[in-house]
């Protein structure tokens, strides 16, 4: 086994090129767990803890460029006000040591569709910024995921930094597992309310191949939203509207069975958390309503 | 390949280091430091715990080549770290713990019921000696990891709440289930500080 250690981002982007199956290794929180037993033995690591600007952040007019190796720990204490569906969900990454060294970039490299961060991601709005020797390509991370633990980078592909939407509005994230700390998600739903386009987008995560939209529960939601004039009015929104959506959101989700949890149980828990932060949300935005029109 | 770091505030190598292994292997199988424990080795029992440039991590999920030039702390080298710690920094220039005072290293407390002084006579840190008051260690095989966690807490938060100490501590596990007294034994190395200060 070989051990790159670059310098400088440039060198990284060389080393790629020059080995292809080099496996990158920031966190570790993955790549060395699948060492440690033995499921993978790559012939070269690739070291990314030396290149400091994947630890950096730049918060701009619609976006946050989340450098590939901030840890959790940082969005949790500082981009808490911009990625809040984010921050809330790296605290239920793993442990506080987990969280000092695993990155949304990680997450999306391992691709798998029990990461914590896919769907706050996704309920967001982001984009994976990959590059290579060839170039820059910025990926809709609704596009990112191509199958179990698989992404669409390319062989001399490094993730550089993940743009995520500022937050608009309110968002959620919500994860089913059998204790608070450490626990791999059952399955997990993150929720986003857009007001500036009146829409709401939603992330599932651990009941498909992949993490994904709920994109039917999504239309439903913002043609009943519209249609009863909810953006403006700040009513509440109809339990019969919240149930269906939940429904939908359920019906999106393509689960297995296994040792975490049953395909019934993954369907059921989703259309709970959607019903539920689909109301945390609401309430929050309902809120930040009456206090704009008393200021 | 060759590894130059340092453990304990004094630079170490080891060669011959596997690509592939772990911090956790190269401190208890080639520096003899067995004080952090080898469990799970997948990060979720927290009984490998070191600090890393002082952020408290699983040595078990650091790729050796990681840790090249950089800073680690053990469970062995705490007492010493935590002493410099309380006098602002290493004044004298000969601080830190030597791999051989490391690997001797003793959880006795300084009064020695032995009644010898004992080579190292500051030997506890106030979350060792308050896990012992405490009685917060039963089989101990997750006390060297809670120690580091729950001294860095106290580091940045002199006086947690319960849910700050539940937080800071909960990617540790006791298989004893011994956590009530854990809790009682930060509350006590917190509450001495405050005395103390």
């Amino acid at each position: 086994m070989d051990f790159l250690r670059p310098a400088s981002w440039e060198e990284a982007l060389a080393a790629k090129a020059e080995h292809p199956t080099a496996v990158p290794i920031a966190g570790g929180t993955d790549v060395m767990v699948e060492i440690n037993f033995d499921h993978r033995r790559p012939d070269v690591l690739l070291d990314l803890n030396r290149i400091g600007e994947l630890q950096e952040w730049e918060v701009g007019e619609e976006t946050v460029r989340l450098g590939a190796s901030v840890p959790y720990t940082r969005i949790i204490e500082r981009l808490r006000g911009e990625l809040p569906g984010l921050a809330l969900a790296g605290h239920t990454v793993g442990s506080p040591q987990i969280r000092n060294r695993g990155s949304v970039g990680g997450n999306l490299g391992a691709a798998s569709p029990a990461g914590d961060s896919h769907p706050a991601l996704l309920a967001a709005g982001a984009e994976v910024e990959a590059v290579s020797v060839r170039g820059t390509r910025m990926i809709p991370v609704e596009e990112f995921y191509t199958g179990v633990k698989r992404n669409c980078l390319e062989a001399d592909e490094l993730i550089r930094a993940v743009h995520i939407k500022k937050a608009d509005g309110p968002q959620q994230f919500s994860k089913v597992g059998t204790r608070n700390a450490m626990v791999i998600a059952v399955c997990a739903f993150g929720l986003a309310l857009h007001p500036e386009t009146r829409t709401v987008k939603t992330g599932i995560g651990s009941a498909a191949p992949t993490p994904i939209r709920a994109r039917a529960a999504e239309e439903f939601l913002n043609a009943a939203l519209e249609e009863a004039g909810l953006w403006d009015n700040g009513r509440i929104i109809p339990p019969s509207v919240a149930r269906q959506f939940a429904e939908l959101v359920s019906g999106a989700a393509n689960p297995i069975d296994d040792v975490r949890g049953s395909a019934a149980y993954r369907r059921h828990a989703l259309g709970v958390m959607a019903r539920r932060t689909l109301g945390w949300t609401w309430d929050e935005y309902r809120g930040n309503e009456r206090s704009a029109r008393c200021a | 390949m060759r590894l130059t770091f340092t453990v304990n505030g004094r630079q170490q190598e080891a060669d011959d280091v596997w690509e592939g292994e772990s911090l956790l292997y190269v401190l208890r199988e080639r520096m003899g430091l067995p004080g952090s424990k080898n469990a799970c080795e997948q990060g979720e029992c927290g009984s490998c715990t070191v600090r890393l440039d002082g952020v408290p991590v699983c040595a078990c999920l650091v790729a050796a080549g990681q840790v090249q030039d950089r800073e680690v702390v053990t469970v062995e080298g705490l007492a010493d770290y935590a002493r410099q710690r309380a006098e602002g920094g290493c004044g004298t220039g000969a601080c830190g713990t030597s791999l051989d005072d490391a690997k001797r290293w003793q959880s006795k407390p300084a009064d020695g019921r032995t009644g010898e002084a004992g080579a190292f006579p500051q030997q506890l840190s106030a979350i060792q000696r308050a896990f012992i008051d405490a009685g917060a260690v039963q089989c101990g095989f997750c006390t060297p990891g809670l120690l580091v966690a729950a001294d860095e807490l106290l580091e940045r938060n002199a006086s947690p709440s319960d849910e700050d100490i539940r937080e800071a501590l909960s990617g540790n596990l006791c298989r004893c289930t011994g956590y009530e007294k854990i809790l009682d034994a930060v509350r006590l190395a917190a509450a001495r500080t405050e005395e103390a200060v």
